[in-house]
């Protein structure tokens, strides 16, 4: 099994879910989060004072699946969440030791 | 007499109303005045558009603009302050500003605690022969003492006790407000003799409280990490709110201070609506000219900066005149926020002297430029720009003086009973917290 983290640009979340069920993925983890890569950040302007924030917000999901699928959760992820420009983010696969579905018990392929 | 009430704001009101409520052995009796129930009913209503601009709409407008953890703390001060003068003023302001007798700088005690005042006595409006209640009277011109001292309020934020933020109210309101609101309104007063324009407070309320706002950050000293820490509005949503309010409630604010129902109040109310509209868009195009975005806050502080302006104007300019004088002080108030508020280093929180102070100068001298027929304005065909203008300018700075010098006293009065300033870990934790032991936002 692989833990797919993909951290993208916000308006783009619709996108990737879409893309990411084509796929036949089950089930993700969603999250708002800051943070900054190459993109430093942006600047707000208050009655002319300037602020620049070096934390841009994210949105990140967390994927776990098969390990046989994961090249192609990757690739939705990668073609859906794609602009072209800077702060486009960042893909992470792991491995995952164990999974567990609470209410029934099973476990690894069958509880994702 | 008569031509001098037309120009100025409610003064001459109260000052009829004396001569009408003259004892028997004055030479001659001057006409009864009638109550006028039209004029009435506006003026009912124009006080209480005042009253809104102060709790909920300023408020909101300077609440939205602090950090969340002084969203409560702002909005205390406002209320309680506004409250604070409307006490003192049926006590001791009244008299002080529009009693009777006096000489050119207070009125006298006669009206302490509203002595003599009933609801059959009359004040004058500027028709002959015409008034309103003199309870209506008294209430509409409370309003005005009790923004003007929460507008000073905006560059003190965060970081005043509330204690002081009281005791300063009291003292600044004594020496400071009611002298200049007589000086100014009312007929014995030393502008008002003088021919001063100012039809709805440009110098008695914001040059007044936009300089006080200044001397009182300045010694107050700057908000813990200001400039460099990231010290933002924490909800324009409520700033926008609280501008929109404003903006309703300164039609009684303008259109009320003609006393009646009638085409000053007319004039007054256009350019309220036209100065402000181009003092909102021309904020945001000098944005843009200097390389920014058009911003929300631009928005509103143009809107603020058109209304101030044009609140001496009120009645006092034609519309293409406070479409102009709008335009010009939404664009010098620009400027003076985002470059000399910078350069000069001190922390006018909320830029209470940047929009109210800077605005109220440019209207009230201004003034002196749209009043003109040639321009488009209600004066007299012989008119006098120059000489208006000399008269307008001494006015100006004999108020900025007067206003600097009361707040210094104030301050340090509030200093020495209250101590001025919350501790570094109040100012920290928030004022809400530190100062009332609530918070604005439970989640």
């Amino acid at each position: 099994m692989k833990l797919v983290i993909a951290i993208i640009k916000p308006f783009k979340l619709d996108e990737v879910r879409e893309a990411l069920t084509t796929v036949g993925v089950a089930g993700m983890t969603v999250s708002e989060v800051k943070g900054f890569g190459r993109q430093k950040g942006q600047t707000e302007i208050y009655r002319g004072a300037e602020y620049s924030t070096n934390m841009v917000p994210k949105i990140k999901i967390e994927v776990v699946c098969a390990s046989d699928v994961a090249d192609r959760v990757v690739e939705a992820v990668q073609a859906a969440a794609n602009t072209g420009a800077i702060g486009d983010g960042k893909i992470f696969v792991l491995d995952v030791g164990q999974a567990v579905r609470i209410r029934t018990g099973e476990t690894d392929d069958t509880a994702l | 007499m008569m031509r001098l009430s037309k120009l100025a704001g409610g003064g001459a009101a109260i000052a009829l109303t004396a001569l009408s409520a003259a004892p028997a052995w004055a030479q001659a009796p001057a006409p009864a005045l009638v109550v006028n129930k039209g004029d009435t009913a506006w003026m009912l209503v124009s006080t209480v558009l005042v009253t809104m601009m102060i709790v909920p709409g300023l408020a909101l407008f300077y609440g939205g603009l602090t950090r969340a953890k002084n969203m409560l703390s702002t909005m205390t001060q406002i209320g309680a302050v506004a409250c604070l003068a409307m006490l003192i003023w049926v006590m001791y302001g009244y008299t002080m500003a529009f009693g009777d007798g006096g000489n050119d700088i207070i009125s006298g005690f006669g009206k302490a605690f509203l002595a003599g005042i009933t609801p059959d006595s009359v004040a004058a409006t500027f028709t002959a022969g015409v008034g309103i209640p003199e309870y209506v009277f008294v209430c509409f011109q409370m309003t005005f003492a009790a923004i003007t001292i929460a507008l000073v309020l905006g560059s003190v934020v965060e970081r005043m006790k509330f204690s002081a933020v009281m005791v300063f109210g009291a003292v600044w309101l004594t020496i400071v407000y009611f002298p200049i609101a007589h000086m100014v309104w009312a007929s014995g007063g030393l502008f008002f003799k003088m021919g001063a324009l100012d039809f709805a407070g440009g110098t008695v309320v914001h040059i007044n409280a936009g300089v006080s706002a200044l001397v009182a950050s300045l010694i107050l000293g700057k908000r813990l990490g200001y400039p460099t820490e990231r010290i933002v509005p924490h909800s324009l949503t409520l700033t926008g709110v609280g501008t929109g309010l404003l903006w309703v409630g300164w039609f009684g604010f303008n259109a009320g201070s003609a006393l009646e129902a009638n085409g000053s109040a007319a004039l007054a109310m256009i350019n309220t609506f036209v100065a402000t509209a181009a003092g909102g868009l021309f904020w945001m195009l000098a944005e843009r000219l200097n390389g920014h975005k058009g911003s929300a806050l631009g928005f509103c502080s143009g809107i603020i900066a058109g209304l101030v302006a044009v609140t001496p104007a009120a009645g006092n300019s034609g519309p293409f005149g406070a479409i102009v004088l709008g335009a010009v002080a939404s664009i010098i108030c620009f400027y003076a926020v985002s470059v000399l508020k910078p350069k000069l280093g001190y922390d006018d929180a909320l830029d209470a002297f940047g929009v109210h102070g800077v605005g109220g100068i440019v209207g009230a001298i201004g003034t002196a430029i749209v009043y003109a027929p040639s321009l488009g304005g209600p004066g007299k065909p012989d008119y006098a720009i120059g000489h208006q203008l000399t008269t307008q300018l001494i006015a100006v700075v004999t108020t900025i003086i007067w206003a600097a010098i009361g707040t210094v006293i104030a301050t340090f009065i509030a200093k020495a009973v209250t101590g001025l300033r919350v501790s570094a870990d109040v100012e920290r934790e928030g004022l809400d917290l530190g100062e009332h032991g609530e918070r604005a936002y439970n989640s």
